[in-house]
């Protein structure tokens, strides 16, 4: 059985640590080249090979993800 | 391409819980503080015990950890949190007392209240976070500072005949009557959180057995104190820290772990270059 | 427990008077001259019957601070300790003041400065009411001077520590705490009940329900201008206090043409030595202070206008004088005639000290 996931980023919390980044298995985190509010290049969900698994979200520091999932 | 239609209340697996407040941390990017802070509020959120929990925050880098806990919280002065929990605990048997402190807090100025109230067999739960480092006064050696570990009070490395040896004070409680769970977690990567987890879960149910304290140590990172990035400072945690503090179980239902060796110390481990 | 008249030492008075008056918790660690205050609780085992919690503390750094985690969950918590103790205390008492824990701490003074000695002493009261810790911060400091008032001020002091968010610091010395007197004892006033507790320390630590907000007890504020606000609402409340709360016996003052001051012991020598100057004529009073923050202020100022000196007499080299002094605003004599590192004067040397440094003069 297959996951499709998506996850959204509170991106004016996140600090930009990059430890999403290191701790995605499917590569589709990357940290932005825009900065937010507070100066961070926060990270930013890419492409569309996210299964939901939360690694990013288990990692986050400041718990600014948050992950939602599907079967298909 | 996004799965924009996914996100939908029915498809949420995974968000903040609200036992966390929605102040943003004063920590820096990428400490495990935060990660520690939200796998104890998940265990209080699953639990179902935000109302009947107080928090013992320390001195230190998490000084204001009761700004992010959405409980009850007192804020104790260096070093004195397993004596506040002491009484805390005492006086309110039905309630879920834990402290949360750091290394130098808990292992060098508290000391003398860390071990009595492990020896007394406290029904608390104690989070111990070891990052080897003052983080909050500017990154001085601590007691669990690693032999040739740089600090900005050992600038030319930790040295035994100045400064003595790390102290392994999670090996030392272990070794107390009064400790009934003692393990040691990390937080730096998503199976590590989750194990970590588990274990500051079962911390917390140890306190309906009413049978000592629990204790768990997070061996985490400080990558501002340690001067490396968030993802180098985990890799440098997993080569230099994790062979003198190694991850795992120490003591469970009250019985040393019988393939841990407690007396195990490790001095001369060379210390690995930031690459 | 009920009212009776009993010999007990002033150091077991204070634990019963805990016990009677419905205290929750003691947390203590052994030091001569007060270690009946907890042998006492041990022995009378509270919580079998109240329900007090009693726990030997490894250290006074410790037991003030149990002192502090409990009384911040909103119970009735007590401590007690002498001199050295008290000093290792002090941490404790500036971070009590400073998150506004109401709690009692007796401490039976003996002499110092360092180990000094076990013999009973009054040389803490700079300690006691100008800080002793860190920070802009005041104990309400009471001073009782028999066995009786040892058990009564137990009492009394729940009261001001909870009305005002304040610990309260019962001064006596080694002498009252180990002098055996007639006390009467009260009827036990219940523990509170866990909605009685929740009324009375509505900002403390009881598990957060979901009808408020979290409870935080912390004297941590880093933004400077928050903290001074924090200073300013403390200083009110003291001033409040000084309005409120100034308690003091004044004695024979009335026609007095010379007045002894003293609190504790020496209050209770002067006394005597009053008493000897009024069978040789001489118009002497005493004002013997009860609280010592607030103190007394516009009673030692009524006074100075009215007497020819004034005598101060404490068994220190002389600290409650500085207060008095203040408070008379030189407007009449004032000396100090102390004996100390644990001697204890005579009337025959107080009254005697009256007549040389202030009435022959």
């Amino acid at each position: 059985m297959a996951f499709k996931g998506q996850i959204v980023i509170d991106i004016d919390r996140c600090k930009g640590c990059g430890l999403c980044v290191e701790a995605c298995p499917m590569h589709v985190i990357e940290l932005s080249k825009h900065v937010n509010g507070k100066g961070y290049n926060y990270s930013e969900a890419t492409g569309d090979g996210c299964i939901g698994c939360a690694s990013c979200a288990m990692v986050c520091p400041d718990g600014v993800i948050s992950v939602y999932k599907v079967k298909c | 391409m996004a799965n924009l239609d996914i996100v939908k209340p029915e498809n949420l697996v995974y968000t903040k819980t609200k036992v966390l407040t929605d102040a943003t941390m004063h920590y820096c990017p990428g400490c495990g503080h935060g990660t520690a802070h939200r796998i104890v509020a998940e265990v209080i959120d699953e639990m179902g015990i935000q109302d009947q929990t107080i928090g013992i925050a320390p001195v230190g880098c998490s000084v204001l950890a009761y700004n992010y806990f959405d409980v009850d919280f007192e804020e104790a002065a260096h070093g004195r949190a397993p004596a506040l929990a002491t009484a805390a605990k005492r006086l309110n048997p039905d309630l879920f007392v834990f402290t949360y402190q750091g290394d130098g807090d808990l292992a060098a100025i508290g000391t003398a209240e860390t071990i009595h109230a492990c020896n007394r067999g406290e029904n608390i739960t104690m989070i111990f976070i070891n990052n080897g480092i003052y983080g909050m006064t500017g990154g001085q050696m601590a007691p669990t500072t690693l032999i040739g570990m740089k600090s900005q009070t050992t600038p030319r490395g930790r040295n035994i005949e100045r400064n003595g040896y790390p102290l392994r004070i999670t090996e030392l409680l272990a070794t107390l009557p009064g400790t009934y769970f003692v393990s040691r977690q990390s937080v730096h990567t998503a199976a590590a959180v989750r194990k970590a987890k588990a274990a500051i879960r079962q911390g917390f149910e140890n306190q309906k057995l009413k049978k000592g304290v629990s204790f768990i140590e997070i061996c985490s990172s400080c990558n501002s104190g340690w001067k490396m990035t968030p993802v180098q400072a985990n890799k440098w945690m997993e080569e230099n820290m994790f062979p003198n503090y190694p991850i795992g179980d120490i003591k469970v239902d009250g019985k040393l772990v019988e393939s841990v060796d407690i007396n195990r110390i490790v001095v001369d481990h060379p210390l690995s270059v930031v690459k | 427990m009920a009212k009776e008249l009993k010999l007990m030492k002033g150091n077991e008075a204070v634990a019963r008077a805990m016990i009677a008056s419905g205290a929750d918790g003691y947390f203590g660690y052994p030091i001569t001259p007060q270690s009946e205050v907890m042998e006492t609780l041990m022995a009378e085992q509270p919580w079998e019957t109240t329900g007090m919690v009693v726990l030997q503390a490894e250290s006074e750094l410790a037991s003030i601070n149990m002192v502090y985690g409990g009384a911040a969950t909103g119970k009735k918590v007590a401590t007690s300790s002498s001199s050295p103790g008290i000093s290792l205390m002090q941490e404790g008492f500036t971070y009590l003041a400073g998150a506004e824990i109401p709690c009692v701490i007796m401490n039976a003074m003996r002499g110092g400065p360092g180990l000094g000695t076990i013999q009973p002493a009054q040389s803490d009261y700079f300690q006691s009411v100008k800080g002793g810790g860190h920070g802009d911060y005041q104990l309400y400091t009471i001073a009782p001077a028999s066995v009786q008032e040892m058990y009564d001020f137990v009492f009394d002091a729940w009261d001001i520590a909870f009305k005002y968010r304040i610990p309260v610091l019962i001064l006596t010395d080694g002498a009252i705490g180990q002098c055996m007197e007639k006390c009467m004892t009260r009827d036990y006033i219940p523990r509170w009940t866990e909605e009685e507790r929740r009324a009375n320390a509505p900002w403390a630590c009881w598990g957060k329900p979901a009808s408020r907000g979290h409870n935080i007890v912390t004297s941590l504020e880093l933004e400077s201008s928050r903290q001074e606000a924090f200073n300013q609402k403390l200083q009110a409340k003291y001033r409040t206090m000084e309005e409120n709360e100034v308690k003091y016996e004044a004695i024979n003052c009335d026609d007095a043409d010379y007045i002894f001051v003293a609190y504790g012991t020496s209050s209770r020598i002067a006394m005597k030595a009053m008493q000897l100057g009024r069978e040789k004529g001489l118009k002497i009073g005493l004002l013997r202070l009860i609280t010592l923050f607030p103190f007394p202020k516009k009673k030692v100022a009524e006074l100075a206008k009215q007497a020819k000196g004034m005598l101060c007499v404490e068994m220190s080299a002389g600290q409650m004088i500085e207060d008095v002094k203040l408070a008379a605003e030189c407007k009449v004599p004032i000396e100090h005639y102390g004996r100390y590192g644990g001697m204890i004067p005579t009337p025959e040397d107080v009254l005697a000290a009256m007549e040389k440094q202030i009435i022959n003069k």
